[in-house]
């Protein structure tokens, strides 16, 4: 029977890893439904933008509020994990502090966890009031009602009661040590958790260990719940913030993308000797006419979808878009949960139908993302470049921008007028190529 | 104007049997629209002082597609691509320099991977190395003490990270330069670009180029300086909406160096 704890835990960590490992592999499976793009150049680069912008977070100070706050909670929930490591090896084998054993070392580390946890404290319950007292604009964008909302506020709570259940879990310990409890060897410094350790002077050993088991069973089952909460959630950064700034374009931000279908009918048009109904080889494979631009995830490429995936909702990326500081319905940062939202959706699709996408109707354009926010864009790369891990909504608008244009001739008509006179006399504006010259003679 | 400019084509130089030090890639703007093109005179007119070898391709260039790429209109963007790469190809172009942001970032970034490979330099880069090799200088002149503000193109700014070179051609002019609470890599879009310079804005509550424009005119700058023909025209018509056209002026940087050389 005493061994009915250790079992119990184990059980609850398999189930807990398993489904998050479900979960991600399904993650894994919707960023495949995305078109190939070769990411796989200039790895040093590559591995260095990670390690600045990612680990380093390098982008985020660049708000020196939210930085600092950020930069805290990261560190915390990096640094306490360690404690996690020794959670898991004392509720496996019915051991109680098992790194005791480090000695002076130890204790460096348990007062460390404790600093970090306060400061964790703190710096999510000033995060909670930026969202909800001081309400910054940014977490209010009509693109944060219900759910995105709740979400950035549940992550706060979670974090919060881990904090809290780190510290009892430590005060009632230590207490249980002063008391010479069996099982309670000494150990640990207790800096932060010390302080309230009077307030359970006067309980009884029995009510103490009763308070500091539920506390490390709760921490534990608390940081199981939250790993699996990530995949219903924005907070999968915390992951996919190092792929997502490790397969980021290194290209200058000006350029975009050049479509080699494109290029294959435009050298066709141009080449003299080219017999655009010349017989494919013998033995060659028919190809499909490739779509131009993107109307649904599916047309998109993986890093666009894993970009997607990362986004967190900050709303930096909308905070400094001109056209929605002036009013525009364009918000990056919803381009970027629409195309999220679209491809869960695709993703539970095949799930339901046994492995295959059944067509509902539905697509991003227009059933998440309209036209009229597409040509809101000024393509000015504020978004791009205010995102602290890299994401490029602007891709994503191109990319359906070239659909409307290239495959529905859907552009606004003065864009229309201005393509027509690019294609006819090389200028946006209806002037004859033959006086682009003028301006010297008069 | 009255004073013909000299202006050489790459067709004369080549009928000579030379080639110019670099070409000149006046862009749409500065082809056509009335404003732009006194920005390309004073460009030419400090080509001619410093003595730089330059030639335009006049009637044989044409846009660089960067609208149509933007639209969406990949298309279209590579037939012109496709075209102009010949024509320049053909004149074996190795150096270009153009005071279009659009077209250099377009000519800069978007052209190699179509087969046309050139070295690519904004105007203010081009004036930054003839300055500081000699070959031009300038001293305050009318612009001496003036408050001057410079207002980054998207496209020679975040897009290619060129921020100094114009501030530092503008810092000889001896002016008082003061910068905008967006600048550099915060600075804030004109309203023009990403092709919306030939359409009107969707629905929303303000204009960009007044947002922009109401900030520059916050810190009271004499002159708006701006490195673009778009976002010239933006700022201007921004500084008229404000009804201060007479006490601000919006003015590129070449118009700048050129007229403090009362050129």
């Amino acid at each position: 029977m005493q061994y009915i704890p250790n079992i119990i835990f184990v059980i609850c960590l398999v189930v807990g890893l398993g489904y998050f490992a479900r979960n991600i592999r399904k993650i894994i499976r919707n960023i495949r439904l995305g078109k190939a793009i070769d990411r796989s150049d200039q790895k040093k680069e590559r591995l260095n933008a990670m390690l600045r912008i990612a680990f380093g977070q390098s982008k985020m100070v660049r708000r020196p509020i939210a930085g600092v706050l950020h930069i805290v909670v990261y560190l915390g929930f990096i640094i306490i994990n360690i404690e996690v490591i020794e959670i898991i090896i004392d509720g496996i084998f019915g051991t109680h502090r098992i790194l005791s054993f480090l000695g002076g070392f130890y204790d460096f580390l348990i007062g460390s966890f404790e600093i970090l946890a306060l400061l964790v404290l703190v710096s999510v319950i000033l995060m909670w009031g930026r969202r909800n007292i001081i309400r910054l604009k940014r977490f209010w964008n009509p693109e944060m009602e219900g759910w995105p909302k709740n979400d950035g506020n549940f992550i706060l709570y979670f974090e919060m009661v881990l904090m809290v259940l780190f510290l009892l879990m430590n005060a009632t310990d230590a207490q249980l040590q002063n008391m010479g409890a069996t099982h309670y060897n000494i150990a640990g410094a207790f800096p932060i958790s010390g302080i309230i350790v009077p307030l359970f002077e006067n309980m009884s050993q029995g009510t103490l260990v009763i308070i500091e088991r539920s506390a490390w069973w709760l921490h534990i089952l608390g940081i199981l719940v939250f790993l699996n909460y990530l995949y219903f959630s924005k907070h999968l950064h915390i992951l996919l913030a190092f792929p997502n700034t490790y397969y980021a374009n290194l290209s200058p931000q000006g350029e975009l993308d050049s479509l080699d279908s494109v290029t294959n009918e435009v050298k066709l048009m141009i080449d003299p000797d080219a017999d655009p109904f010349a017989n494919p080889p013998e033995g060659a494979v028919e190809e499909t006419p490739e779509k131009f631009g993107a109307a649904d995830v599916t047309d998109l490429n993986w890093v666009q979808l894993l970009n997607a995936y990362t986004c967190t909702e900050c709303g930096r990326c909308t905070s400094e878009c001109p056209a929605n500081q002036t009013g525009k319905k364009l918000s990056p940062r919803k381009i970027m949960m629409d195309t999220r939202d679209r491809l869960q959706e695709i993703g539970d699709n095949i799930d339901k139908n046994g492995g295959e996408i059944v067509d509902d109707g539905k697509q991003l354009l227009n059933d998440y993302i309209t036209p009229e926010e597409l040509w809101a864009c000024t393509s000015c790369n504020a978004c791009v470049e205010a995102c602290p891990v890299s994401i490029s909504p602007l891709s994503i608008i191109v990319d359906m921008r070239r659909y409307l244009v290239m495959e529905e001739s859907a552009a606004p008509s003065e864009l229309n007028g201005m393509m027509t006179n690019i294609e006819n006399n090389g200028a946006p504006w209806p002037f004859n190529q033959m006086d682009r010259l003028n301006w010297s003679k008069e | 104007m009255s004073d013909i400019l000299k202006v050489p084509t790459m067709a004369e130089y080549l009928a000579e049997g030379k080639r110019p030090e670099v070409l000149f890639w006046v862009g749409c703007a500065g082809s056509f629209d009335d404003r732009a093109k006194k920005i390309t005179k004073a460009f030419v007119k400090l080509l001619h002082k410093a003595g730089v070898d330059f030639a335009v391709l006049g009637t044989e260039e044409s846009c660089t597609g960067d609208p149509a790429k933007r639209a969406g209109n990949e298309f279209l963007f590579q037939m012109q691509a496709v075209t102009n790469i010949e024509v320049l190809n053909a004149y074996e172009i190795k150096k270009v320099v153009t005071a279009c942001p659009h077209c250099f970032n377009t000519l800069k970034n978007e052209y190699p991977v179509l087969g046309g490979n050139y070295e690519v330099m904004h105007h203010t880069q081009f004036l930054k190395s003839l300055l500081d090799e000699g070959r031009l200088s300038v001293n305050g002149g009318t612009f001496k003490g003036k408050r001057i503000t410079f207002h980054d193109p998207c496209y020679l700014g975040r897009a290619n990270e060129v921020y100094e070179a114009p501030r530092e051609v503008l810092k000889k002019l001896e002016a008082e330069l003061i910068e905008m609470k967006r600048c550099k890599r915060n600075g804030l879009c004109c309203g023009a670009g990403g092709a919306q310079m030939f359409k009107e804005a969707e629905p929303g509550t303000k204009e960009i180029n007044i947002e922009r424009t109401e900030e520059a005119l916050a810190i009271q700058p004499d002159i708006i300086a701006a490195g673009c023909p778009f976002c010239n025209t933006m700022m201007t018509d921004g500084v008229k909406n404000k009804e201060q056209e007479h006490k601000v002026e919006v003015m590129d940087i070449a118009e700048l160096i050129a007229n403090a050389q009362e050129l």
